[in-house]
């Protein structure tokens, strides 16, 4: 049962936008996903993680000399795009762009009209969804009229209702106050291992970049660099130009070498970091 | 110019008289002081949003009153004679850029000025010297706003605001949506337009680092009521209060806990990492730290 799956494989994947000069927007993107793994995206704004996304899900014109993207399985073609396209759930980080429905509730059901769901289930289906982002409340309320982080809320509720196989959030937290933040995160993960459901995070959010199982770092359309986030997060003050904000100890122990401490030059985690303080203090 | 802003028991209800009438700010006092760093948190939906449109009358109070300088805007205030006003309070609406428009950057900020009267040849100039103001080269002129990063379109937008020539700034949420880098250069630029322009800056943020570092006044909102306001050396000391509320503190503020609890000791909880460095110095053992001076 345990036995490895790969779910989503990139293989020399390159992308230019039509009608652009320069770079390309991804360059020999080589990559595997395991199923139920949790895999953050990082890199700096236009590093192409978006372009990543949407070449996996189908939503970019790719010719012969792309590369290939295969999802469970299926190699993405133009006969397939649609069967790749229903094992994944995609949340973007403007909800705005995404509402349908004129209620809430009617807006979480239009995804599952769409696949021809059985009136009772997809009642279920939508309260379900509705509860797991503790939006319940504004079931009936007008998507335009709810604010910012509610609205996110109730696209994730959209696809969580899907049930697809692999979510993949395109910074998709980042307009959520920190509690909506948790909690959408927490959903995500409660799924994931419920369902043995794959995440693919683009992300800037240092806590969402530090629940992944991997973390992969894009940098002008190339991979720089994959690896567990204790590793990448060894970067200090460069993680800056790959997208992610500085870990709280990373930033302490620098503040403590300013003030002339000397702090030895390994990466500490928090917990790591007020041990050997109080260690220290101990000895006064 | 003094541009203190008070509110007086003003309460603000959405769709009013009808069936989905609901009220979004409930009997809300506050003051405002000319040339302070107002920060303003709470969770989604406590009233943030609804409460700084009430700062350049783009919503009127249901009932109270609202000053804004010398104006008073109350329920009955016509929508009349209002430019004025709103010049004089800029208002960064959430993800600005989504309201960039023209063909170049320095035709849309120039849109601006120009809705006001001045003359095409003024606000141009106008807008160029924006851009410094900002921090956008030059070069970036004639090109389409859409042709820019997230945080540049953002910049340009701003741009755009600031070319009013405002005396009060409000932003909401203006880092929503950027990376980290992103959200330095606007949290940057936002300080140096406080420090250097003397605006006024009513920043709504759900980053307490940005709370603790910029602002001198933090405003808590909970259920379109405000919970607590002070300096935020202060309010951050109730650590458990923001705790239960669920809303965060600065990360150092939570750091300086786990650290009390095995034995350090604070007068003061610090905010920033640069005062809990200082803070820790006495507590640590001397030949840790090297003597500053020597270097
Ligand atoms: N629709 C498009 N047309 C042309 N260029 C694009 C388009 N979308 C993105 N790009 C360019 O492709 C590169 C990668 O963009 P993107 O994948 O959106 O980056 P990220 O998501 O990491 O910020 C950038 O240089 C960007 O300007
Ligand atoms: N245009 C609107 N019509 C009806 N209700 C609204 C509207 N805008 C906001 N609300 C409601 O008013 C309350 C406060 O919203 P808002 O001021 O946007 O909060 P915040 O900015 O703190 O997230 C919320 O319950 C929200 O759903
Ligand atoms: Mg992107
Ligand atoms: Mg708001």
């Amino acid at each position: 049962m345990t036995a490895l799956t790969k779910i989503i494989e990139v293989e020399h994947l390159n992308f230019r936008y039509p009608q652009t000069e320069g770079r390309p927007a991804l360059s020999d993107v080589n990559l595997a996903i395991e199923q139920g793994e949790w895999v953050a995206i990082i890199g700096h704004n236009g590093s192409g993680k978006s372009t990543l996304a949407k070449a996996i899900d189908g939503l970019l014109p790719l010719d012969k000399d792309s590369g290939t993207i295969r999802v469970a399985g299926i190699t993405l073609t133009e006969d397939h795009v649609w069967d790749i396209r229903s094992k994944i759930g995609m949340v973007f980080q403007n909800p705005d762009n995404q509402f349908v429905g004129a209620t809430v509730e009617d807006d979480v059901a239009f995804g599952l009209e769409n696949i021809g769901l059985p009136r009772a289930e997809m009642q279920v289906r939508v309260h379900k969804a509705l509860d797991r982002v503790r939006m319940t409340k504004f079931a009936q309320r007008e998507p335009a009229r709810l604010s910012g982080g509610q609205k996110q809320r109730v696209a994730i509720a959209g696809i969580i209702a899907l049930q697809p196989q692999i979510i993949i959030l395109d910074e998709s937290t980042s307009m959520l106050d920190p509690n909506g933040r948790i909690e959408v995160l927490q959903t995500v993960r409660q799924l994931k291992d419920q369902e043995n459901l794959t995440v693919l995070s683009i992300t800037h959010d240092i806590d969402e970049a530090a629940s992944a199982n991997r973390i992969i770092v894009l940098d002008d359309g190339e991979i720089k660099e994959s690896g567990r986030p204790a590793h990448i997060f060894q970067y200090g003050e460069r993680l800056i130009e790959m997208g992610l904000d500085v870990p709280y100890a990373q930033r302490l122990t620098a503040a403590l070498r300013r003030q002339g401490v000397t702090v030895p030059q390994q990466y500490f985690t928090e917990k790591e970091l007020v041990d050997w303080l109080w260690t220290l203090h101990s000895k006064m | 110019m003094v541009m203190d802003i008070t509110f007086q028991n003003v309460a603000y209800t959405y769709q009013a008289d009808t069936p989905f009438e609901s009220q979004a700010l409930h009997d809300i006092n506050l003051t405002i002081k000319s040339h302070s760093f107002t920060a303003i948190i709470g969770h989604t939906g406590s009233g943030k949003s609804t409460l700084v449109q009430h700062l350049n009358a783009l919503l009127k109070p249901t009932s109270g009153q609202v000053k804004i300088g010398q104006r008073v805007i109350t329920p009955e205030t016509s929508n009349k004679n209002l430019k004025p006003l709103r010049r004089k309070v800029g208002m960064v609406f959430q993800f600005p850029e989504n309201q960039l428009f023209e063909e170049t950057v320095v035709k849309d900020i120039a849109f601006g000025p120009m809705n006001f009267g001045v003359s095409a040849a003024d606000a141009q100039q106008t807008a160029l010297a924006m851009l410094d103001l900002v921090g956008l080269p030059q070069n970036l002129a004639q090109r389409s706003p859409f042709d820019l990063s997230g945080g540049q379109m953002r910049r340009v937008a701003i741009a755009g605001v600031l070319a009013m020539e405002p005396e009060v700034l409000i932003l909401d949420e203006p880092t929503a949506g950027l990376d980290p880098a992103g959200r330095r250069e606007i949290m940057g630029m936002v300080a140096k337009l406080h420090q250097q322009q003397h605006l006024t800056v009513v920043l709504i943020t759900h980053h307490m680092e940005d709370v603790a570092n910029y602002a001198d006044c933090v405003v808590v909102m909970e259920n379109g009521t405000i919970a607590k306001v002070g300096k935020p050396s202060v309010v951050f000391q109730d650590v458990a209060w923001l705790q239960k509320q669920q809303l965060g503190v600065p990360e150092t503020t939570a750091f300086a806990l786990r650290l009390q609890k095995h034995g350090f000791k604070f007068a003061q909880l610090p905010l920033t990492e640069t005062e809990l460095a200082q803070a820790l110095l006495p507590q640590l053992p001397q030949g840790m730290v090297a003597r500053t001076h020597d270097e």
